[in-house]
């Protein structure tokens, strides 16, 4: 369970650069978290993303970058098995538990609570 | 994020002059929150993952979805007693980079918006804040396979 | 009367008859929750949503008013109030239930005094018996409209303020006992290029000081000539760079005279969640129809210059990379 301990590091370094995003360089949270997608994607399509998240498990799968890196890890491998249309069957393929998730349960918390502030 | 150079010669004199009077934000105590909230925050989505691995029968490819959708429902949960916000006021990046950040953009929204009804009000603005992530990462992804099929097709051409 | 560039003189002194104002939770537990006349300690006020709720204590502070007065709401000549909600909805469907001749005005958080000082000119100039005047905010129908939904979890800096949850309302007449309005100084737009919607104070400053020093220029007095110089809503950090810029242009006002109603409202060191202050249309109704008009009906205070501050974006202006344009309306209260 060593891996824990990278995770919580792995995964707590990945919030500082978000934080550092929105504090010094002044960026809202919606700029900050599709600059952190968009950069996951990219090391996906690199090689990069893969070993962080065999070293860091949870660390780097947990944050939001993972989510550009499995958009992209769907669509690579979709591409493999059927070519350039793949790009566009593949996309959601791994990502579909989280985003059905969120709409599902964030759908059926609007049914039940009301804002607080 | 506005360019100074759309700014007269007054306008650049009292933005210097407002930053000089504005309280400072406490970066270095926020960035070491963050990771400590953010840090912990994966670190328990690895628990999570060993225990769906060893007691509920998944493998190390897919112990990632029961995890995600755990973390997920957490955090909505979070949001919808009214707790999130607070936690999120103290931990900054370390409650929004997380999935939980993303849940909670998803579900404050949703719960929002109910008061305009569930299709126009809750259908119609679920998405206001998470949109820019879906939107950005569905691009870039395309993108980035586009550029990797050309580049292997040049490669694989020569 | 006009008297220099921008401001107005009402010889007849239309007088404030009376005065109500409404609060939510956190404005109970502020520094003048004795001043209030009505606290919810329910944001929804048992409404459906944070809109008509602000739309219902809109009204109870005007039917206070008017009870306070002896006034039949058919005797009111014109209804003057805004708010902060698109569409100005809340006075609007205020001014519904009401049912007087309504002018909705939209000064964002200076809109009590833009609404005052066009009531004084009604009064004075047309001869009208009584107006009423107000306006409303709600913290989380203003978090919804212009920032993000109320559970969303983004951290708000130090800088940002907290819109105040409360209606105030004032009935101005040709005749009768109260405090005075005796002038009035409308104001220009001021933009100093600020973009940051978390950062208010900074954006209205230069407009509070363009409108106070113009106001001085036209009248011809000196600062001191007020007991009490008070902004609506600048905020902590608002309020120093007044201070500052006030010291700049050689202005000379004595800080122990020169008050933020944001700062009133609420103990920023109990209260932790408003940060710089309060903000919001009600900051300054709240403040000075409570609290103020108060002081100066118990002796403690003469003369008042209030000056609400007004930033006059929107969501989409600020999308659109526009800078924050922002205005100061000035009205004096003298008894």
């Amino acid at each position: 369970m060593v891996k824990i301990i990278w995770a919580f590091i792995v995964g707590g370094a990945i919030c500082v650069i978000g934080q550092i995003m929105m504090d010094v360089f002044r960026l809202t949270p919606a700029h900050t978290m599709s600059t952190l997608v968009v950069v996951g994607a990219i090391l996906g399509g690199l090689g990069l993303y893969e070993p962080l998240v065999k070293f860091a498990g949870a660390g780097a799968t947990v944050p939001i970058s993972n989510f550009g890196n499995a958009l992209l890890k769907g669509a690579l491998e979709e591409l493999n098995e059927h070519g350039a249309i793949g790009v566009l069957i593949g996309i959601f393929k791994l990502t579909s538990a989280g985003i059905s998730s969120a709409i599902i349960f964030g759908f059926l918390a609007s049914l039940v609570f009301k804002p607080k502030g | 994020m506005v360019g100074s150079k759309n700014l007269n010669l007054e306008q650049q004199k009292y933005k210097k002059f407002a930053q000089l009077r504005e309280p400072k934000r406490p970066v270095l105590a926020n960035c070491i929150k963050a990771f400590i909230v953010g840090g912990s925050i994966c670190a328990f989505g690895q628990l999570l993952q060993f225990f769906y691995i060893n007691y509920f029968g998944y493998t190390e490819k897919n112990a990632g979805d029961p995890t995600a959708a755990t973390l997920i429902i957490i955090s909505i949960l979070l949001t919808g007693f009214g707790v999130y916000d607070t936690i999120a006021q103290w931990a900054g990046a370390g409650t929004a980079v997380p999935i939980t950040g993303f849940a909670n953009t998803i579900s404050s929204a949703a719960i929002e918006h109910r008061s305009e009804g569930y299709v126009l009000g809750v259908g119609g603005n679920m998405f206001k804040v998470a949109g820019p992530v879906i939107v950005f990462g569905t691009f870039s992804a395309f993108a980035v396979a586009v550029i990797k099929l050309l580049f292997n097709y040049l490669m694989g051409g020569m | 009367m006009v008297k220099g560039n921008q401001s107005f003189i009402f010889e007849s002194k239309p007088v404030i008859i009376s005065s109500a104002t409404v609060g939510g939770p956190l404005e109970a537990q502020g520094p003048l929750a004795e001043d209030i006349d009505i606290l919810h300690d329910d944001p929804y006020i048992g409404q459906d949503s944070f809109e008509k709720a602000e739309k219902l204590m809109l009204e109870e502070a005007a039917a206070k008013a008017l009870e306070k007065a002896g006034v039949n709401k058919y005797d009111v000549g014109l209804f003057i109030s805004g708010d902060l909600i698109n569409q100005i909805i809340s006075s609007s469907f205020a001014a519904r239930t009401i049912g007087v001749p309504y002018l909705g005005i939209y000064g964002a958080c200076s809109s009590s005094m833009e609404g005052l000082a066009i009531a004084a000119s009604f009064v004075d100039g047309q001869k009208v018996k009584y107006v009423l005047t107000g306006a409303s905010s709600h913290n989380n129908s203003a978090e919804r409209q212009y920032r993000y939904p109320n559970e969303y979890g983004a951290q708000k800096p130090p800088t940002s303020q907290w819109t105040v949850t409360g209606a105030g309302v004032c009935l101005l007449a040709l005749e009768g006992e109260g405090p005075r309005v005796t002038a009035a100084t409308i104001g220009r737009i001021v933009d100093l290029g600020i973009t940051d919607p978390f950062n208010m104070g900074a954006a209205m400053a230069p407009a509070a000081v363009d409108t106070i020093e113009a106001h001085f220029r036209d009248l011809d007095i000196e600062p001191d000539y007020y007991d009490l110089i008070v902004t609506g809503d600048l905020g902590a950090v608002g309020h120093k760079i007044a201070l500052d810029r006030f010291k700049e242009n050689g202005t000379e006002i004595s800080e122990k005279k020169f008050m933020d109603c944001g700062m009133m409202i609420y103990d920023r060191e109990k209260q932790p969640q408003v940060f710089a202050g309060g903000s919001g249309c009600a900051s300054s109704a709240v403040t000075v129809y409570g609290h103020l008009l108060n002081k100066m009906k118990s002796g403690k205070i003469r003369r008042l210059l209030v000056v609400a501050t007004g930033a006059l974006h929107s969501p989409l202006s600020y999308q659109q990379k526009e800078t924050i344009p922002c205005i100061a309306h000035a009205v004096a209260i003298e008894m």
